[in-house]
């Protein structure tokens, strides 16, 4: 078997035994600056906004829900079934579709929406990430096939960085299939190294911090 | 309190280029240095060593270490030679305990040009003089492994009359890397090119370096470019009155 | 031993010229400013601490391995051993004809290029489809990568738009935003209708059973979350023990690849959808490939070399590399990574002339993330092939040159007399080269003055100055 082949030749290689314990790994190199939640949103904003990313500061869940409102334009979307979301009122907003339990119509929905509204588990302030957890409340095509997404998040989950993110988080795994931080609008620069955003995920990204 | 300095000239400025040692030994005996040269010595043995005959070059190491054993200090005019003795001796001889005691003995008293005029004389003005617009070639060796690439240009901005204007490329390789230039003509002299298109965008009328062979590659290309700029070595440089 | 003739034409070509050189220049420039002490105080520390967590991981493979089998397998997914490509397309055949899979989106991945995936998927009547732009691109030109971040760093939009016109029938498009969105209809056709989405691996968390894949474009995400099977395909040497220590390496493989500080997309992905996720896949597969892995790994010089994060970097700031190009190098790997790898698991003397393709510079060494020593091992595959060459009997004349050269430099008195006799047989002007009668004037002596000028020798040697100075004071 290939599997107890590669093994042995691993071992032989190293001059290890089978079920031998590994040498003591290399401390994990974290370091969480100290910085307040207003540094940190201000970092978050400067970081997403080099990206093209836009970001709104919303005083309540009403005033977030109006600039979703106004982000929309008239287009169709899918929001998550995010509680959050469901807080700040954004299921009952025109177009908006929600509360998708199956894959099939989830999809359908996604690819043919204008938008997809979701919130997001964490922030990181120093690369103005989203973090997001794959779950019931939020699937993963939402901030994927729309060609825009808009994320609501309440200012305290953003974090400094990926130092206190794997801190918090130190095994993803056990929480959900995927993970996934997303920085800024889709984008390649793959011909004569001209950037295009959009190019499969979404093209337009906006975060609105509560 | 270092007096006396054996100079290493180096193969390539022994037999093509002795002005470089002249200037040399002409700024280290201005600084009050006794020199010495052992005419037993020829070349460090970075040639055979960059060709993968490693049998040879130890060979010519061991006749290296042997010259110089006894030396208090010993200046070279060449950030790859000097390299190849304080940095690579010990690749070649990591099978040789004796030799690599040796070579560890040795290392610490081998110095390249600007590295001791800076580190161990402590001076910047050796009180020359060039009305010349410069432009300065940072060769690789010297740059990477020795960490040179301050210090000529401190050294050289104490040069009266001299103006240092930088190339948008200085750290890019020159294209010789021994005989890489002559095993792959055509990439090494694409490369030259480039270089030269950088030196001569700068408008300067000279281009420095601390390593002969980079100036060799550089000067070969200008002219054959039709370019009158020089390539001057930095000693010439710090020699000049 | 010289160089192919490729290398010829490819010099021989200055928009090609221009566009490798422009484009790894680019690279460079956005990577320094990322990497600044101002920007990124720790990026040292960071870098050495990379190269420690990878020598450990390396070092205590086999655990690792282990536990990254045993924390997958706990997630729903199912880990496929595999000593080479043949077992690799062996194993994704067979499961695409259990599973009836028609159609296969891929996003990149040099593993896969290693083994000549998509060749052996589409011999056996499956439809597979790069999904990232660049990769998508080279398929549609059945052409190598060239450049191991940047596979289509080559082509112009006019070639992108002839391939895309002859290929996907659409009209001719010239605008590069308009090609990609081109590019974003077709494939998410495909995305949505493919049956098996194959991903590649940037790391492999052993604590989670997790695969991490850092992109941009989100084809990477589509390929492992629209098709109901995931297939990650991943070298051996991939892993990291824990999910924290990404906070090392995605500070390091961004920045060194394209001035980023994270790529838009990294995700974490363990396993198929759990109970209660709406969507993602319902069969979770990695492939761990061996092929050649191991015997590095068996070396304790070369092992090294396993700790590559594939950032590309050394690539941008090879001056030999913006002068070939990817696709003079002979394997899928190119630029100074390449030129270490490829004898090492092709075989020394499959393309003995690349290791000495080099200047030996060591640009590349001071921007790898992980610190390779990569111009010391260039080194050692030289004296290796040279010994090789020796015992096989080639390389003489060389091996001669070298042998008297050697004899001449540890006899003082008998290379002052060559000097001497060099200086008289030269004039002064730098001509004098190719005036040599025959043998002479061949090999090096006409190699480097194809290209340049040769100097004159001088008249008097500095011993001979040195000697006359002394004698006057």
């Amino acid at each position: 078997m290939s599997r107890e082949t590669i093994l042995e030749r691993v071992r032989t290689a190293l001059g290890r035994n089978a079920g031998q314990a590994p040498a003591a790994p290399p401390e994990a190199r974290i370091r969480i600056p100290e910085t307040g939640v207003e540094e940190r949103i201000g970092q978050f904003r400067r970081a997403l906004e080099a990206l093209a990313g836009k970001f709104h500061v919303a005083a309540s869940k009403q005033e977030a829900r109006a600039l979703v409102a106004g982000l929309l334009e008239g287009r169709t979307a899918v929001a998550s079934n995010s509680p959050y979301l469901a807080e700040c009122g954004i299921m009952g907003l025109e177009g908006v579709r929600s509360g998708f339990t199956g894959e099939a119509e989830l999809r359908e929905a996604c690819s043919t929406a204008g938008a997809g509204i979701t919130s997001a588990d964490y922030g990181l302030a120093d690369t103005g990430t989203l973090v997001m957890l794959s779950s019931a409340r939020e699937a993963r095509m939402i901030s994927l096939l729309p060609p825009m997404h808009v994320a609501l998040i309440p200012r305290e989950i953003i974090l400094t960085g990926l130092d206190e993110l794997f801190t918090i988080l130190p095994n993803p795994a056990e929480l959900t299939s995927s993970m996934v931080l997303i920085t800024g609008p889709s984008r390649t620069a793959d011909i004569e190294q001209i950037l295009v955003r959009g190019v499969h995920g979404p093209g337009e990204i906006h975060v609105i911090v509560v | 309190m270092v007096k006396r300095v054996t100079l290493f000239v180096t193969c390539l400025v022994d037999q093509l280029f002795p002005r470089i040692g002249l200037s040399m030994a002409d700024v280290l005996e201005g600084l009050g240095y006794e020199l010495d040269f052992p005419e037993a010595q020829t070349c460090c043995g970075q040639p055979a060593f960059n060709g993968g005959h490693w049998e040879e070059a130890r060979q010519v190491a061991r006749h290296f270490l042997d010259v110089f054993r006894d030396s208090e200090c010993v200046v070279c005019p060449s950030g790859s030679c000097a390299s190849m003795v304080t940095h690579h001796f010990e690749e070649l001889f990591a099978g040789d305990p004796g030799r690599l005691a040796e070579v560890r003995a040795l290392k610490p008293r081998v110095w390249e040009f600007s590295q001791f005029l800076l580190d161990v004389a402590g001076v910047e003005d050796v009180g020359a003089r060039l009305d010349r617009v410069v432009t300065f070639h940072d060769s690789c060796h010297g740059l990477r492994e020795l960490r040179i690439k301050d210090g000529p240009r401190r050294l050289l901005a104490k040069v009266r009359g001299l103006e240092l204007r930088e190339m948008d490329i200085p750290e890019e390789c020159c294209g010789f890397g021994g005989t890489f230039s002559v095993k792959f003509p055509e990439v090494s002299g694409g490369m030259a090119r480039t270089k030269i298109d950088s030196i001569l965008r700068t408008g300067a009328s000279v281009v420095v370096g601390l390593d002969s062979s980079c100036l060799m590659q550089i000067e070969g290309a200008l002219r054959r470019g039709g370019s009158e700029v020089r390539a001057m070595h930095l000693a010439e440089v710090l020699g000049s009155r | 031993m010289t160089a192919p003739d490729k290398i010829l034409t490819t010099l021989a070509n200055p928009p090609l010229q221009k566009a490798v050189y422009t484009a790894t220049g680019r690279l460079m420039d956005h990577r320094r400013v990322v990497v600044t002490p101002e920007v990124l105080p720790d990026f040292q520390e960071l870098r050495t601490a990379a190269n420690a967590i990878k020598r450990h991981t390396l070092e205590n493979l086999d655990y690792y391995l282990e536990q990254l089998e045993a924390n997958v397998t706990r997630r729903g997914g199912k880990v496929v051993w595999c000593k080479d490509g043949a077992e690799v397309a062996g194993f994704l055949t067979r499961l695409a004809k259990e599973k009836n899979a028609r159609l296969v989106v891929k996003s990149k991945s040099m593993t896969t290029e290693e083994i000549d995936l998509n060749d052996k998927l589409e011999q056996a009547g499956i439809e597979t489809v790069e999904t990232d732009l660049g990769e998508f691109i080279i398929q549609l030109l059945r052409q190598k990568p060239y450049h191991i971040v940047a596979p289509a760093l080559h082509l112009t939009r006019f070639e992108v738009a002839d391939v895309f016109t002859q290929r996907l029938g659409v009209e001719r498009e010239t605008v590069i935003e308009k090609q990609a969105m081109i590019a974003r209809r077709v494939l998410r056709e495909k995305f949505l209708a493919a049956d098996i989405g194959i991903s590649g691996a940037n790391f492999l968390v052993a604590g989670d059973g997790a695969v991490v894949l850092c992109t941009n474009e989100g084809n990477a995400r589509l390929t492992t979350t629209a098709p109901r099977i995931h297939v990650a395909v991943a070298g051996i040497e991939k892993l990291v023990p824990r999910a924290a220590d990404l906070a090392v390496f995605l500070k390091l493989l961004g920045r060194s690849a394209t001035g980023q500080p994270l790529t838009v997309y990294t995700s974490f992905l363990s396993g198929p959808r759990r109970e209660g996720e709406i969507d993602g896949p319902q069969e979770f597969y990695l492939v761990l490939l061996d092929k050649g892995r191991t015997q590095v790994l068996a070396n304790p010089e070369k092992r090294q070399t396993l700790f590559c994060i594939r950032c590309g970097s050394c690539l941008n700031h090879c001056p030999v590399y913006r002068k070939i190009g990817g696709h003079n190098y002979p394997w899928v790997y190119s630029g100074p990574l390449g030129a270490v790898i490829s004898p090492l698991y092709q075989g020394m003397m499959h393309d003995p002339w690349l290791p000495f393709a080099s200047s030996l510079c060591g640009a590349c060494a001071d921007v790898c993330p992980v610190k390779i020593e990569l111009p010391k091992l260039l080194l050692e595959h030289r004296d290796e092939i040279v010994r090789t060459k020796a015992a096989q009997g080639r390389g003489r004349l060389e091996k001669l040159g070298f042998r008297l050269w050697a004899w001449l430099m540890r006899h003082p008195k008998l290379y002052e007399l060559a000097g001497t006799a060099g200086s008289v047989i030269a004039s002064g002007d730098g001509v004098w080269m190719t005036r040599l009668p025959g043998l002479m004037n061949a090999g090096p002596g006409k190699a480097w003055t194809s290209q340049r000028d040769m100097p004159a020798l001088a008249a008097r040697s500095f011993r001979q100055l040195w000697r006359e100075r002394r004698s006057r004071s």
